[in-house]
């Protein structure tokens, strides 16, 4: 076998053996088959040649205010941001913990910025906290506080090797169990520290835990995760329906799930990190490839945060175009989701008539933007290309077409009985544990919590439009199934109201040739196609952000995974996974 | 009718006239076994281009196109590369339990196979238990399966095996039940007797009227389970474990249990044709004599085929169409329901049979 | 028309096919037996036209390979429609999206269990050469540091035609290969010997443990 694999002849242009693509590298052997595809590195030149040179002066000034998506977080002390956090969570009813984003502050210490929200009043607070020892640096732990704390703060530990006090798992969460350094710290060198290794990674059964007692010391506890008697599967990382590569340790009593231990960051690229040493236009690059099914959002996410920050006002024409595209990727999402629920479910057939309509949207993506799937469009201060003179033809054609072959998927599919069986009533999850998880988007809507973002927060043209947010009260997984179902109607109705009256204007404004935004902390958030999905950007004024955070749409939905699972069965377990629907791309990022 | 008992007489009288008897029915017994073999690779070949054909069609794609005119030779191909692939033997396994379960399943099927009713006089298992022979040696496949999820060492192997051995043991039961319902009406175990009575008499599902036509929808459902097909195919439920059963199964050790997969499908429909369909007696309308005439001139070979794959493409239909079930609906669909309306089923045709009420 | 330039191949060339037919051609014409010759076509035409893929997706390219089974672009009409959950089953590994330095070892395992006859395909840039993250601390720069690759499908993703293409160009490659035929069965195969040396030690361990 072997040598018959030296022959080697190659797809595409390279014939010359395992060399040649080497000595190729990244861009040369990319944008043959997607000519509109322009990989990170490419972007840079891209961006900077297109605005005319000359022109610094006319670009706009940094604003004399704060820009409107600046945010200032208060600085707790450590020993007091436990009493704080309690204060917030009882008595200020800030349920909802937004964004748990560790920093690497250099001479000021590491820490942790916190985001939280309050669902009935909609007021917002911001805190950090700095912890100057980077030996062995501690914080307090809200994981009892807000369920989703605990995976963030693995998280945190993770890349930062923050410890958290009274967490009752303090494993790492994306990277191998025997990984030496802590990625992001500015001066981790974890390249040099970590060669490839091809061993079986290690699993322990058994965490630690760290109590901080009354005089400062600090106390281990073991923690068992499975007892040695259990019967554990494992799902993933190689696994038909867990769409794409995530690992669940799933025990079993019979054909009963009694506990889920996610592991993650099988495919973690480290996004965050490798956007630091990016200028912003090539950081854009990468947001595609986040959630690939909510490309447009999340790109529209970022150039919204950095034009938010830099104070640059896109033209109408700029936002309308956003939000048509946005809505035309949610429902590209959605029906995918279609697709792969009845694939996982077992009807194959109902897959395949998903994805036949989902073409016509790649379609008319391709006429704009050149992509099918990574559409790199969005851009700082505008859209990549002016509007294709077929995009309105084409989109007023599918608006009905796909009304139509929505009333199919209910009839393949949504009536069946078994499906119905399958879904109602399975995996409950209530309006309480989808905000102390921060399931946001369909998964939140199903269980009653109103967090659509374009609601709450307009931002592009979502402020001109009329709709409705689909909500129910159910929280099972049809509850979660149907209301995506609905949503595309709704964005359907969105799309129609834009779609005949795109204002006039630039599809781009002129920006500098190289960008820098002013110092600060910037949030921005967007509803991406499965949740709220939000960019977290720490500048110091440089030409590439100092600390990048997406607020992944995904990881919540993992996390909740064990809630949603305990006493279901094995095929529920593929129930619920298709229906809180997650990316994994998105959640290891 | 052609009786093709004219044809098998000839030849052992021919071969008598030179051999001892013993040897002749010797090499009779090499000849019809590699005709079954023979018969087996095609018909599973032809299945499974049927069904990769139909599900295509079914969801707007062209299915195998390539290989030969339409892919009509795409599974030879298929067959080709799976004799010539590895087949890999796991270390810490029970070798000789991991070797023999799939042929445990072929050889269930292929006795299952012999016994169906191809003509009249055509048929090589024949004698008057046949249902009581036929149903035994069915149930000889599932050990194949339980043991391939036992030895393979395998958490889903195990668990696909353990859901196999449920859901077939219980839908053997509503199998049974319908059978009885149809020999209570037939008053013989024997298929010859049965398809011969139904050549003269009618169909057993035109005959017994109300509980054969809910005899036959039992059947349907449940001989679809046992062949583990969608939307009953959770013993290698592919989202849930991979592959079920047969994950750690390559090259022609695989190939047998996906042979057998079809072949199952195959007797299933052959089944419910000899029992419920007429087997291979022409469909005659009592008063049209000149449009039963010409029925009787096509072979009874074809009536038998014919019925099977229509019976084929209904089940193939279902399995293209439904979402899976779960296990414990899967359980409960049969215990609390098939098994419950199949027993009234029986006293409906016991009370229907001695009454005289049937036709 | 912009011509892409290509380093090794002139742009005719790389148009038609029947350059490559007849390198496959040129490749199988030296000089076997013919019965053993044709004993291995035959059973080269059987691998070509069956390469079963294995579901393995692990990022923005395994939806592109859901788009290439479904209705549009039909892998069907190749016969590669039945996609094997089990890598015992499967004949070729598409490797779809990065490989990510914890999902390496994993990779590698997946390949070690597939049965042989065994393929690999490189598809997008990430698997090639890291792609976009080619700077990332956790990336796998290209998947061919950890197993061998057959064929490499550019793109970011590639388009779908890229796939069949991709998978074309591997059905060329099956047909070179022996079954019977000239393999030097003497020659002994150094891979072989290393990996029954380890797989030894790992028996030995577990016996241990």
């Amino acid at each position: 076998m072997t040598d018959i694999k030296d022959n080697t002849l190659k797809a595409g242009q390279e014939t010359a053996g395992q060399e040649a693509a080497k000595a190729a590298e990244k861009p040369a052997a990319q944008p043959v088959a997607a000519a509109a595809e322009k990989p990170a590195a490419a972007e840079k030149p891209a961006a900077a040649a297109r605005p005319a040179a000359p022109r610094p002066a006319a670009a706009p000034a940094a604003p004399a205010a704060p820009a409107k998506n600046q945010i200032e977080p208060k600085n707790v002390a450590p020993a007091e941001l436990r009493a704080e956090m309690e204060r917030l969570k009882n008595e200020e009813k800030m349920d909802f913990l937004e964004n748990l984003v560790g920093m690497d502050w250099g001479e000021e210490g590491l820490g942790v910025i916190y985001q939280l929200e309050s669902t009935t009043t909609g007021k917002r607070a911001e805190l950090k906290s700095v912890t100057a020892d980077r030996e062995n640096p501690m914080l307090p732990s809200v994981s009892d506080l807000w369920d989703i704390a605990n995976i963030y703060e693995r998280e945190v530990f993770d890349f930062f090797g923050i410890k958290f006090t009274g967490h009752p798992d303090m494993r790492r969460i994306f990277l191998r169990e025997d990984w030496v350094g802590y990625p992001m710290r500015k001066d981790d060198e974890a390249e040099k520290n970590n060669p490839l290794r091809m061993t079986n990674e290690p699993l322990a059964d058994v965490t630690e835990s760290l109590t901080l007692n009354a005089d400062g010391t600090v106390t281990k506890t073991e923690n068992r995760i499975f007892e040695d008697g259990e019967y554990v599967v494992n799902i993933g990382p190689q696994h038909p329906s867990t769409h794409g590569v995530l690992h669940f340790r799933v025990s079993l009593e019979g054909e009963r799930i009694k506990k889920i231990d996610p592991i993650l960051g099988y495919i973690h690229r480290g996004v965050e990190k490798i956007s630091e040493q990016m200028t912003y236009p090539q950081t854009l690059a990468l947001t595609d490839r986040l959630d690939y099914l909510g490309a447009m959002q999340n790109r529209h996410a970022l150039c919204m945060c950095i034009e938010q920050a830099m104070g640059v006002e896109v033209s109408d024409r700029v936002k309308v175009i956003r939000t048509i595209m946005d809505e035309l990727q949610r429902i590209d999402s959605h029906i995918l989701f279609f697709s792969c629920l009845c694939q996982d479910l077992g009807a194959t057939t109902a897959f395949l008539y998903g994805f036949r309509d989902r073409e016509k949207i790649l379609d008319i993506f391709e006429e704009t933007c050149g992509g099918r799937l990574i559409l790199n469009y969005n851009t700082i201060g505008g859209v990549m290309a002016d509007l294709h003179p077929n995009f309105q033809k084409r989109v007023s054609e599918f608006i009905p077409y796909m009304r139509k072959n929505l009333q199919e998927y209910h009839d393949i599919f949504t009536g069946n009985v078994i499906f119905q069986n399958r879904s109602k009533g399975v995996g409950v999850l209530t309006k309480e544990q989808c905000i102390s998880f921060g399931c946001t988007g369909g998964t939140g809507r199903a269980a009653g919590w109103h967090n659509d973002v374009r609601k709450l927060h307009p931002y592009a043209a979502y402020d001109k439009v009329e709709f409705n947010e689909v909500t129910r009260t159910e929280g099972d997984s049809f509850a979660r199934y149907m209301i995506r179902m609905d949503e595309i109607l709704e964005s359907l109705h969105i799309i129609e109201q834009l779609i005949d009256n795109i204002p006039e204007g630039n599809f781009q404004e002129k920006m500098k040739p190289i960008i820098k935004v002013p110092a600060g902390t910037y949030y921005s958030a967007v509803e991406g196609s499965r949740g709220k999905f939000g960019v977290l950007l720490e500048s110091n004024g440089d030409k590439s952000p100092y600390r990048l955070h997406y607020r992944s749409t995904g990881l919540p939905l993992v996390a909740v995974m064990d809630t949603a699972c305990r006493n279901s069965m094995i095929a529920d377990l593929i129930t619920i996974g298709g229906t809180v629907d997650y990316v994994v791309p998105d959640i290891d990022r | 009718m052609f009786n093709f008992n004219i044809v098998s007489s000839w030849i052992h009288g021919l071969l008598t006239g030179v051999m001892p008897e013993w040897a002749a029915i010797l090499i009779e017994s090499i000849v019809v076994a590699l005709v079954i073999i023979t018969l087996y690779a095609i018909f599973a070949i032809l299945l499974i281009y049927m069904e990769r054909k139909i599900c295509a069609f079914f969801q707007c794609r062209l299915g195998p196109m390539r290989v030969g005119p339409y892919g009509t030779i795409q599974v030879l191909s298929d067959v080709l590369k799976m004799m010539t692939k590895e087949v890999i033997n796991l270390r810490q396994t029970d070798h000789f339990l991991h070797n023999m379960a799939p042929f445990l399943v072929v050889t269930a099927s292929m006795v299952t196979f012999a016994c169906l009713p191809w003509n009249a006089g055509a048929q090589i298992i024949d004698f008057n238990v046949g249902v009581f022979f036929f149903l035994a040696i069915s149930s000889l496949g599932v050990v194949g399966i339980l043991l391939a999820g036992w030895s393979s060492n395998n958490k889903y192997s195990l668990i696909g095996a353990m859901r196999s051995g449920a859901q077939i043991i219980s839908y053997e039961l509503s199998i049974g039940m319908t059978m009885l319902t149809m020999i209570c009406l037939t008053g013989t175990m024997s298929f010859s007797e049965i398809c011969a009575q139904q050549a003269t008499e009618g169909w057993n599902i035109f005959r017994g009227h109300l509980p054969a036509v809910i005899a036959f929808l039992i059947y349907l459902v449940a001989g679809n389970a046992e062949c583990n097909r969608g939307p009953f195919d959770l013993p290698e439920s592919e989202s849930e474990l991979t592959a079920g059963y047969h994950t750690e199964y390559s090259g022609m050790h695989f190939g047998y249990y996906y042979l057998a997969e079809y072949l199952n499908l195959f007797i299933c429909a052959g089944m419910a044709s000899t029992i419920f369909l007429g087997g291979w007696a022409p469909l005659h309308i009592a008063g049209l004599d000149g449009f039963n005439m010409v029925m009787d001139y096509i072979p009874g070979a074809v009536w038998f085929i014919g019925k099977t794959f229509f019976v084929v493409f209904l089940l193939m239909w279902l399995r293209w169409t439904f979402p899976r079930l779960r296990i414990d609906q899967i359980l409960s669909l049969e215990w609390k329901y098939l098994v419950p309306i199949s027993m009234i089923n029986l006293i409906l045709m016991a009370l229907i049979v001695s009454f005289g009420l049937h036709f | 028309m912009k011509r892409p330039k290509i380093k090794s191949i002139p742009y005719e060339e790389f148009k038609d096919n029947e350059t490559f037919e007849k390198l496959v051609g040129e490749l199988n014409a030296k000089g076997t037996n013919v019965i053993v010759r044709t004993l291995d076509e035959l059973i080269d035409w059987g691998r070509s036209n069956s390469l079963w893929p294995l579901t393995f997706a692990t990022s923005c390219c395994g939806i592109e390979f859901m788009a290439v089974c479904a209705a549009r672009y039909d892998i069907a009409r190749f016969g590669f429609e039945v996609t094997r959950n089990s890598p015992r089953q499967a004949d070729v590994i598409l490797v779809s999206g990065t490989i990510t330095t914890k999902m390496a070892p994993v990779l590698k395992r997946l390949y070690d269990q597939m049965a042989d006859p065994k393929y690999v395909v490189a598809i997008g840039g990430c698997a090639i050469s890291g792609g976009p993250f080619t700077k990332s601390y956790h990336v796998v720069k290209g998947v061919d540091n950890v197993i061998p690759v057959d064929v490499y499908v550019p793109g970011c993703p590639p388009r779908p035609e890229s796939f069949l293409y991709g998978m074309m160009q591997l059905q060329r490659k099956v047909k070179v290969e022996n079954f019977f035929g000239t393999t030097n069965r003497k020659q002994k195969d150094p891979y072989r010997e290393q990996m029954a040396q380890i797989s030894e030690e790992l028996y030995q361990e577990e016996e241990q443990a």
